[in-house]
């Protein structure tokens, strides 16, 4: 189980190192001078050129690379080129928002999911028909359309949940709930219907093996089967779904933030954008990334809780 | 030409490609198809039918809801909706075009190379796809975009390159799965090229989930690029697109919801049917390949109780099966797979029920099991010591299972949980029978396993079913099934899957368990060895039917039907070294859609006459006090088979 | 004495390479003479398909020699194998698998030659000739496989290996997935085309008794070794290897009463076995 979990966390140095360099290759291949972009049209020329020699632009890609990486790993992500801020800083203050929606989301459309899922597969019938065309349902809706949908409903008609804006769990816990619910929902209606979707046929299979009715024929109840062995064996499939939902949301937030005006990484990757802010949004993929690797992880340890044959190779 | 045993009648299959078409050609699909290609030529014809120009301010008539000149409405600049979401179309479809075709063109082909060639091109492309698929779509194209200022094309394509790691996934799967088959193995044998192999074998049969795949990323280029429009990285202000309009939507719901709603409708309706017709053509390239026809699903309602007819079972029985029918399929048009069965077991009697794939035999188990799948007891009656089985309640029945008849099913490995351990598996079993505590439970699972012959039981309770063989699977099956002390075991090929020497040893050991705890076995099996090794008794299904019931000795010697008599003889075994022919039975086992009212073995039976086929043939004492369903009993024999008879040749 | 049609020296088959190598078949040595059956039986895991792969270029030869006719086919490209297809083919025992679903059953047929070189018109003509003799109407050419029961598709497969006029067919359980009716059909065809062909036989089994009906010899393999060659019938007879007595022993009778004295014997052999186990750990 451990080796399990160094080989994992070793297979994300290479993510990490690929991405930060292909975010460098295409810095190089950026049209305009950076060093212009950030002093403005106005600047000398001897300006100029002190910024770059500060930021090391006149150094060749590979030593700026090399630069970039090792004050990356001692915690220095650099400068935002537009607010003139350090990135790590900028990066911390709107990781809690961020995380709220995805950790949110993603438990809500796991427990719903899973649930909605079991009951249809053991149900089957219309209820499995239902299933179906929900995913289905719930993969055609874009989240963010579904988000102005719903503040232009509860929010704008009914008022009954802030439509913007983001309140920390620290300065008021009920006030943190109201303020992510919408959002939550929003990014979790995708969720519920792919992992519903994914547990149901999962179940499915797992229900027409050889061992489940052994067990019936042992004398077992239903109910027991079901959640003491049936879920277990159908859970792998799900888990996998889990993660790829987890890393499909990350990029939601990107989209829902801007619907709901929260002030998270999402956000900052929108603005970062547009005031082709390079360093932050190089900043918000690397934390991206790095989220990405502890789910993967999560993924992987289950797997190796759940299957006794993955645990022990 | 002497090679013709007999010019078989062929069947007249449906074409793969007529299933196909069959299994598209169903609503759902088939409206889907329609919306998308009108929404389609809509968008692509916005020049033509748009009823205004999609730029042209009206400020006069800003905000209008719903009317006869602007159906959709006006929105803040007055201008016309409607018009606005024809054109606005253009720019999201045409870019989802672009991303599909950029995740198509590269992914398709990596995925066939590292599918097919596997190897170090496999391992290497397996690397880069791994890290494609732990990158954040959404951000690395913003980052994209970013450097590239407003060329939003080049955000377009890092998107479709996105797409293809998961792309590669599938495809290469797949590709494995179809490589796998043995076609494959006889087009390398033949010494084909391998690009005659994969375009002529392995591409037509990819197709179908390359479209599958093509759908399912249209439509995820479709949310994606519009997504990227509404956060404004896509067409400049005044021109539409579904994603901006959106977002203008989202300004003014109070005034003119309809602007959010149809944009977002029209997006969502365009992605619905994508993935409606993705589903379809998945679930139709299943069925142009599927080996047999599916199974018609629908479960048969449960017989009411009162229905169970026929007498009261015999004393002496332990288990008493009287006219019992089993039908799959929805009650209007049910399919009848076991056909009025009869038989007896006693108290410590060891029953083979003997026959080929498709009698009913396995069917039939599973009927007195109370396990059917997708099938229902549509008549007769299971009794075990005088309690009916087909209509006991579920609680009555699981009161039943395990203590008074227990089940060992043919494929011994998955018969047990992989994600338990053989001592969970065991113990859990005893201390539903017993009520007994964890260590007693323990204790008992140990002598268990020392019952079934293992040496070492406390070893044995520590491994997990993938550590295990075959042979101990079984053994440990028994050992399960002796958990709650039944007294009949209903096994299910037991050693169909097994070596022969570890064949011998299993039967050693049933034969054993009958002699020390007086257990009775209804055995299925389709060899006789077996039937011989360790039945007394054997009862004989063909189509659905019992056509012989009698002592394994009088049934070897002196078999009473001619199925019975020609499934002994096209038995290799026994013929000398030297024989030319193995006596054969002619033609093919018929389907169930096929049995016929009179006697069903009759279009392949020696002894036929016309009378055979006249009605329904009763079941008939033979000589040696078996049964037997053949009008001709008299003359069956042993070796009628070898003599060498024409059909009606008796006549 | 005839030059063999299939010569097998000293055979090594395996996976992978250098350390990491998992050798499947070792030193396994055999022939088989024109118009006769070599019986290959062995329990699973034995090596036995694996032998059958090696000899049709499906399976890496590490080592030894595969001679047909005389030619050295145990390391062929791709080329060298178009070559010796004519020659050499195969029967595989999941007729479901084997046949390509997407094709007509004469394309089946016929493809094989057309990569020879045959003329399309005459590859037709011929298919049509096999599908005679293997019991199955013209009419089943213009036809796809679904919807064919085993049987008949083990016989297009059996149609498709006699296409070229071959010199040697390995049956790879060929009638293993068979009920045991068609089986006898299928035994009988098999045995009806090589009196009419003079085709030979290398046909692989787990079934002693199915394989003893077609074989004229024996190669019983274990773990990957021959443990014992001879005629048929005299290795079902008197086995001489301790393994080869075992397997043979446990096969069963259809005669309940001469399968209560095979067990017996069975028992008593065993016992023996072990006494001598026993024997021979104390000597040691």
């Amino acid at each position: 189980m451990l080796t399990l979990v160094i080989r994992r966390l070793l297979w994300a140095v290479p993510l990490l190192v690929i991405v930060s360099l292909l975010a460098f290759v295409l810095l190089g291949l950026t049209p305009g001078d950076p060093a212009r972009s950030i002093l403005g049209p106005q600047a000398t020329e001897a300006q100029l050129e002190a910024v770059r020699l500060s930021l090391g632009l006149d150094q060749p890609w590979y030593v700026q690379y090399w630069n970039w990486l090792t004050a990356a790993l001692s915690g220095d992500l650099g400068t935002s080129m537009s607010s003139k801020t350090p990135v790590l800083a900028q990066l911390n203050s709107r990781l809690p928002v961020t995380l709220s929606l995805v950790v949110g989301a993603t438990l809500v459309s796991s427990v719903l999911g899973i649930a909605l899922g079991t009951y249809s597969a053991v149900r089957g019938g219309a209820l499995g028909r239902f299933t179906d065309a929900l995913s289905m349902l719930g993969f055609a809706i874009p989240n963010y359309w579904l988000g102005l949908v719903l503040v232009a409903l509860f929010s704008v008609r009914l008022s009954w949940f802030p439509a913007t804006g983001y309140v920390a769990f620290a300065d008021s816990p009920s006030r943190w709930l109201l303020s992510i619910a919408l959002p939550v929902i929003t990014l979790a209606v995708g969720g519920i219907t792919m992992i519903a979707k994914n547990t149901r046929d999962a179940m499915a299979d797992v229900l027409t093996r050889d061992f489940i009715d052994v067990l019936r024929s042992e004398g077992w109840s239903e109910s027991r089967i079901i959640y003491r062995h049936a879920l277990r064996n159908a859970a792998i499939p799900v888990v996998t779904a889990i993660g790829i939902f987890f890393i499909g949301v990350l990029g939601g937030t990107v989209l829902v933030e801007t619907v709901f005006a929260m002030p998270g990484l999402g956000g900052l990757a929108v603005g970062s954008t547009e005031r082709h802010d390079i360093p932050v949004l190089l900043g918000v993929t690397l934390y991206f990334c790095i989220g990405v690797v502890i789910v993967n992880l999560l993924v992987d340890v289950a797997y190796g809780l759940l299957n006794p044959k993955a645990r022990q190779s | 030409m002497t090679t013709h045993t007999s010019v078989l009648a062929v069947p007249h299959p449906a074409k793969p490609r007529s299933a196909f078409v069959a299994a598209l050609m169903k609503p759902v699909p088939v409206i889907a198809a329609i919306v998308l290609a009108v929404i389609v030529i809509a968008v692509l014809g916005a020049g033509v039918w748009a009823p205004y120009d999609p730029l042209a301010n009206d400020l006069a008539n800003s905000l209008a809801g719903p009317s006869a000149e602007h159906w959709l409405g006006t929105d803040q600049l007055g201008r016309d909706v409607l018009s606005r979401l024809l054109y606005g179309g253009r720019p999201d479809l045409g870019a989802a075009l672009l991303v599909a075709c950029t995740a198509l063109v590269v992914g398709v082909p990596l995925g066939m190379v590292a599918g097919y060639r596997g190897g170090r091109i496999d391992q290497f492309l397996m690397r880069i796809v791994d890290i494609g698929l732990a990158l954040p779509s959404m951000v690395i194209v913003l980052l994209v975009l970013a450097v590239f200022g407003n060329q939003v094309i080049m955000g377009y394509l890092a998107l479709g390159l996105l797409l293809v790691p998961p792309l590669i996934r599938i495809i290469r799967a797949n590709a494995i799965a179809i490589r796998s088959e043995l076609f494959i193995d006889a087009a390398r044998v033949a010494g084909f090229s391998d690009t005659r192999i994969v375009f002529r074998h392995i591409l037509p049969r990819l197709v179908g989930s390359v479209l599958v795949q093509a759908s399912l990323i249209a439509s995820m280029g479709l949310i994606f690029v519009s997504g990227l429009a509404y956060l404004g990285f896509g067409v400049s202000a005044p021109d539409p697109s579904w994603g901006t309009l959106i977002a203008e939507g989202a300004q003014i719901t109070r005034q003119n919801p309809a602007l959010l709603l149809a944009a977002g409708g029209v997006l969502g309706v365009t992605v619905l049917c994508l993935g409606l017709l993705g589903d379809t053509i998945r679930d139709a390239s299943v069925a142009r390949w599927a080996r047999t026809p599916s199974r018609p699903s629908r479960i048969r309602r449960r017989r009411s109780p009162g229905d169970a007819a026929g007498a009261a079972p015999e004393s002496s029985s332990l288990l008493s099966v009287r006219e019992l029918s089993v039908e799959y399929g929805s009650v209007e048009q049910g399919q009848t797979v076991v056909d009025g069965v009869s038989f007896e077991i006693a108290a410590g009697e060891i029953v083979g029920l003997v026959g080929e794939s498709g009698c009913g035999k396995s069917t039939l188990a599973r009927a007195v099991l109370g396990l059917l799948r997708g099938g229902g007891v549509s008549g007769g009656a299971v009794s075990f010591e005088g309690v009916e089985l087909t209509t006991a309640t579920v609680g009555e029945l699981r009161e039943l299972r395990g203590t008074s008849f227990a089940f060992v099913s043919q494929e011994p490995l998955v018969a047990l949980d992989p994600t338990q351990r053989i001592g969970t598996t065991l113990t859990d079993a005893v201390r539903l029978h017993t009520g007994s505590g964890r260590r007693e439970a323990r204790a008992r699972a140990r002598e268990l396993l020392a019952r079934v012959r293992f040496p070492d039981p406390e070893r044995v309770l520590r491994l997990y079913p993938h550590e295990i063989s075959g042979g101990m699977a079984q053994r440990i099956a028994i050992a399960r099934a002796l958990a709650g002390s039944p007294k009949l075991l209903i096994a299910d090929e037991p050693t169909t899957a097994l070596d022969v020497t570890v064949q011998a040893e299993v039967l050693d050991l049933l034969r054993e368990l009958r002699a020390s705890e007086g257990l009775s076995i209804l055995i299925v099996t389709h060899d006789w060895g077996v039937v011989s090794d360790l039945c007394d008794r054997a009862v004989v299904m063909y189509a659905g039917q019992v056509v012989e019931q009698s002592a394994t000795d009088a049934l070897f010697h002196r078999p009473a039907h001619p199925y019975t008599a020609g499934l002994l003889a096209s038995n290799p075994s026994g013929v000398a070294g030297g024989a030319t022919r193995l006596p054969s039975i002619p033609g093919t086992i018929p389907l169930p859609s096929e049995w016929s009212t009179g006697c069903r073995f009759q279009s392949r039976c020696p002894l036929a006459v016309e009378v055979c086929g006249q009605g329904p043939v009763p079941l008939v004492q033979s000589p040696d006090g078996g049964t037997s369903r053949c009008l001709r009993v008299d003359q069956v024999e042993r070796d009628i088979w070898s003599r060498d008879l024409v059909r009606g040749g008796a006549r | 004495m005839t030059a063999p049609v299939l010569e097998v020296e000293h055979l090594d088959v395996g996976y992978g390479r250098g350390r990491k190598t998992t050798q499947i078949v070792r030193d396994v040595s055999f022939r088989i003479e024109q118009g006769k059956t070599l019986g290959l039986v062995g329990e699973s895991g034995s090596g036995k398909s694996t032998i059958g792969r090696a000899i049709v270029g499906l399976a890496p030869v590490l080592g030894g020699s595969i001679r047909l006719d005389g030619r050295e086919i145990g390391q062929l490209d791709r080329r060298g194998r178009r070559a010796v297809a004519a020659d050499l083919q195969v029967v595989f025992q999941d007729p479901y698998s084997s046949l390509n679903p997407a094709v007509t059953i004469e394309e089946i047929l016929t493809e094989p030659l057309e990569a020879q070189g045959w003329r399309r018109k005459d590859a037709r003509v011929r298919s049509a000739e096999m599908l005679d003799r293997v019991g199955l109407p013209a009419s089943a050419g213009k036809r796809f496989v679904s919807g064919f029961s085993g049987g008949q598709r083990q016989r297009i497969a059996i149609a498709r290996s006699l296409m070229s006029s071959p010199r040697l067919v390995i049956c790879d359980e060929a009638v293993s997935a068979l009920d045991l009716s068609v089986q006898a059909q299928v035994l009988n065809l098999l045995r009806d085309l090589q009196d009419t062909l003079d085709i030979s036989y290398l046909f692989i089994g787990h079934n002693l008794e199915v394989v003893q009906f077609i074989a004229d010899d024996f190669a019983v393999l274990h773990r990957g070794e021959l443990v014992e060659t001879g005629p048929a019938d005299q290795v079902m007879r008197s086995p001489q290897d301790p393994y080869t007595r075992r397997l043979v022993s446990a096969i069963l009778s259809p005669d309940p009463q001469e399968q209560r004295e095979r067990r017996e014997m069975r028992l008593v052999g065993a016992r023996a076995d072990l006494a001598a186990e026993i024997s021979e750990k104390g000597n040691a």
